[in-house]
């Protein structure tokens, strides 16, 4: 657009907005420094540090089980799989043997954490282009998924249910039915999701040929998750560098190559699909035996650089454990997906309005504390 | 029971019992000003209420139920609030236009309710040219969103405001275009003889598929002037936080809230009054009982009120350019073509009349 009308002396300035960190859409405490003209993007700079805590340097100081715990607090809508990613890599370290039940759990807890993850992020995608009711829509199938969690381990969103070796304990007797009627709850109300929002015009306007990310983007800003697989870009930890029970289930990975705004939504709501399909194939059959190896009450991992990644509802969440053999980490370092998936922000959004940028930032799914560790 | 509701003259003719006709006059005049007043303060409340409910209702709760029997008593309790709170404002913004906004918009949705008429009898300001009057009156609201966003000083509130005056201009003209629409067929502005001519049926229904063409833009048109979901983009939460009123607090923010619910209220009375009989019955079936005339006015004008209500809690917001595009590009040029189809339909007589 050209900054200065023709034949005219009226001319339009750029100007700085300031969006956050107390911002409504930024779900958080992202601040965003947008230049707009009128309506229009010109550039967006994500402005991170109004929540780091040092979680990383705060694992240098503790031990391997205390970790665990400081995960739950990074990518807090999916706290399960932070836990297992944290707990993958020591258990790899130590080259421990995990009993199959301790496998079978940890996924079907990862996947309802997904799904569960995935109902938040649709109801706030919902708010975010302006329709409210879905976000009660979300919640209400997400509350039964909490409910199973409580029961199980007495928590609902920071779980601390993994311990380097398995499981703190065995999942509640009813865990396997509330779980199947779970299931067969949401299989009835996930098709509502697309009544309600999908299929409206007005959102399909919104979302479609918008926020547009090619594949070769999604790889050169290292998107993960929904985001890479919206624009084609098959990245699926789960099946590329299999752990847990993973290897045990068939699923599809959900794919889209279209890369605007909507791709990545149908991929998530795919995932959903899949994440059941998943459960499905394990809640019948999970092994009987231990759950929980037993390690050493004050850990030691072996001298060396230790790498796992794992599928968080968000992407690839990667866990970099340098030790030099003491009981405490020399470095840690986490690659959470929401820091790269951010990092594109900028790109999606340049060119498109105001309200491109909300729905844009809304199909990136971001939640800020993974980002600003 | 034959009570008379013609509210001016009952007033009148008592004030002037005691007092010069002069005085008389003005005083009917403050009265009724008072009236309206407390009515629509209530009524305003109450569509706050309704709307929570309704809400509640598509989004699986209870809403406010704590307040009173079934939280009839909640708005009630947060106006008292929001009375008790204080008036914030920005250091450096234009005081005298940032404390004169709230008003414009508040005083062009009372004056516009002057010329309704609830019942036969029961109508303040019946003018020759009300339809007229309403659109016009309609229109200043926006003076007061443009000036409060303005004369805010923050960045949001310009945007909001900015939003707001293109997307009223725009959709004034389709307001006013399928209303004309409909003044082709009764040849009148005056509200009073719009509802007579409807005594043969209802104009939706005379009018058949121009009518409901129009009813349909109307109702498009009217959510988009009273900037509610799918149209608020003033407000637009996710993106401008509040919108034009960023920085208002307390009353002052009560104003433009309680604007836009008695807005929703105009809209909606327009719409009953034009299109679906005013206070007429069904095939006149409490013709002989003039007063539920304001029972079946008020009861049409909640339907529609409900109807703008389910369009907020269902549908996700448009776009800017989207808005525009729906306007000039579709609503406009259908509403012309709609006036020609109106205008060979009265022509040839094309009407249906019972």
């Amino acid at each position: 657009m050209d900054t200065t009308i023709k034949n005219s002396n009226l001319k339009s300035e750029e100007y700085f907005i300031n969006m956050g960190p107390q911002h409504p859409a930024t779900h958080g405490v992202l601040r965003l420094l947008l230049t707009i003209d009128g309506e229009i993007i010109k550039k967006v700079e994500p402005d991170l540090g109004y929540i780091h805590r040092s979680i990383e340097k705060m694992c240098e100081r503790d031990s391997y089980q205390q970790i665990v715990h400081l995960t739950d607090r990074m990518d807090y809508l999916s706290s399960h799989i932070n836990n297992e990613a944290v707990c993958l890599t020591v258990e790899n370290a130590l080259q421990l043997e995990i009993p199959d039940r301790v496998k079978v759990i940890r996924t079907i807890i990862g996947e309802l954490t997904r799904i569960a993850s995935h109902c938040l992020w649709w109801g706030v995608m919902g708010m975010d282009v302006g329709a409210l009711t879905t976000y009660f829509y979300g919640f209400r199938d997400r509350e039964m998924i909490n409910d199973i969690f409580e029961e199980t381990c007495g928590a609902r969103l920071t779980m601390n249910y993994n311990i380097p070796g398995g499981l703190m304990f065995d999942i509640h007797p009813n865990f396997v039915k509330r779980t199947k009627e779970f299931i067969a709850h949401f299989k009835t109300k996930l098709p509502e999701y697309d009544t309600l929002l999908t299929g409206n015009v007005i959102f399909q306007k919104r979302m479609k040929g918008v926020g547009i990310l090619t594949k070769e983007d999604a790889i050169s800003f290292g998107a993960s998750g929904p985001v890479g697989r919206g624009s084609g870009y098959s990245c699926d930890v789960r099946k590329y560098h299999t752990y847990s029970a993973y290897d045990k289930v068939t699923f599809n990975e959900a794919l889209k190559t279209d890369g605007d705004s909507f791709a990545r939504y149908q991929v998530r709501i795919q995932e959903m699909w899949e994440s059941m399909s998943i459960i499905e194939q394990l809640i019948d059959n999970i092994p009987e035996g231990d759950v929980q190896v037993a390690t050493n009450a004050v850990i030691k991992l072996p001298k060396g650089e230790f790498y796992q990644k794992v599928e968080t509802a968000r992407g690839e969440l990667g866990v970099y454990i340098n030790s030099t053999g003491t009981k405490n980490p020399y470095r840690v370092k986490f690659r959470s997906p929401g820091f790269s998936n951010l990092s594109l922000l900028n790109h999606i959004a340049v060119g498109g309005k105001i309200g491109d940028l909300v729905a844009s930032m809304a199909t990136l799914d971001l939640v800020i504390p993974d980002i600003d560790r | 029971m034959n009570i008379s509701l013609n509210i001016t003259t009952t007033i009148t003719e008592f004030l002037s019992g005691f007092m010069s006709e002069g005085a008389a006059n003005i005083g009917t005049m403050v009265v009724i000003a008072l009236i309206y007043l407390a009515i629509f303060a209530v009524a305003g409340l109450y569509l706050v209420l309704l709307e929570r409910k309704v809400a509640a209702w598509f989004q699986l709760r209870l809403g406010p139920n704590r307040v009173g029997p079934w939280g009839l008593l909640q708005t009630m309790a947060d106006a008292l609030k929001l009375v008790s709170k204080e008036l914030t404002g920005t250091v450096k913004a234009d005081k005298f236009l940032y404390n004169l906004a709230p008003y414009f918009v508040i005083v062009s949705s009372l004056m516009a309710l002057a010329v309704f008429p609830f019942t036969k009898e029961f109508q303040a300001f019946d003018i020759n040219i009300g339809l007229f009057f309403l659109i016009a009156i309609s229109s200043i609201g926006v003076i007061g969103i443009l000036l409060g966003g303005w004369a805010s000083n923050n960045k949001f509130a310009l945007i909001g405001a900015m939003r707001s005056g293109v997307q009223t201009i725009s959709y004034e003209l389709s307001v006013g275009l399928s209303l004309i629409t409909m003044v082709l067929l009764t040849g009148t502005l005056q509200l009073s003889e719009i509802i007579e001519v409807q005594k043969n049926g209802w104009l939706i229904v005379q009018g058949h598929i121009p009518a409901i063409i129009a009813f349909m833009i109307y109702m498009i048109a009217g959510t988009a002037e009273t900037n509610r979901a799918p149209f608020d983009m003033v407000e637009a939460e996710s993106e401008l936080g509040a919108g034009f009123h960023t920085e208002y607090s307390g009353m002052k923010f009560a104003y433009f809230f309680l604007a836009e619910f008695i807005n929703m209220f105009i809209i909606a009375a327009v719409a009953t009054t034009v299109f679906f009989g005013g206070w007429l019955s069904p095939f006149g079936i409490t013709e002989s009982i003039p007063w539920l005339g304001v029972f079946w006015f008020i009861g049409k004008t909640f339907m529609l009120v409900f109807l703008m209500m389910w369009f907020r809690w269902t549908f996700p917001r448009l776009r800017v350019d989207q808005l525009l595009t729906l306007e000039w590009k579709y609503l406009l040029p259908l509403n012309l073509l709609n006036i020609i189809l109106m205008a060979l339909i009265v022509w040839l007589n094309l009407t249906i009349q019972f």
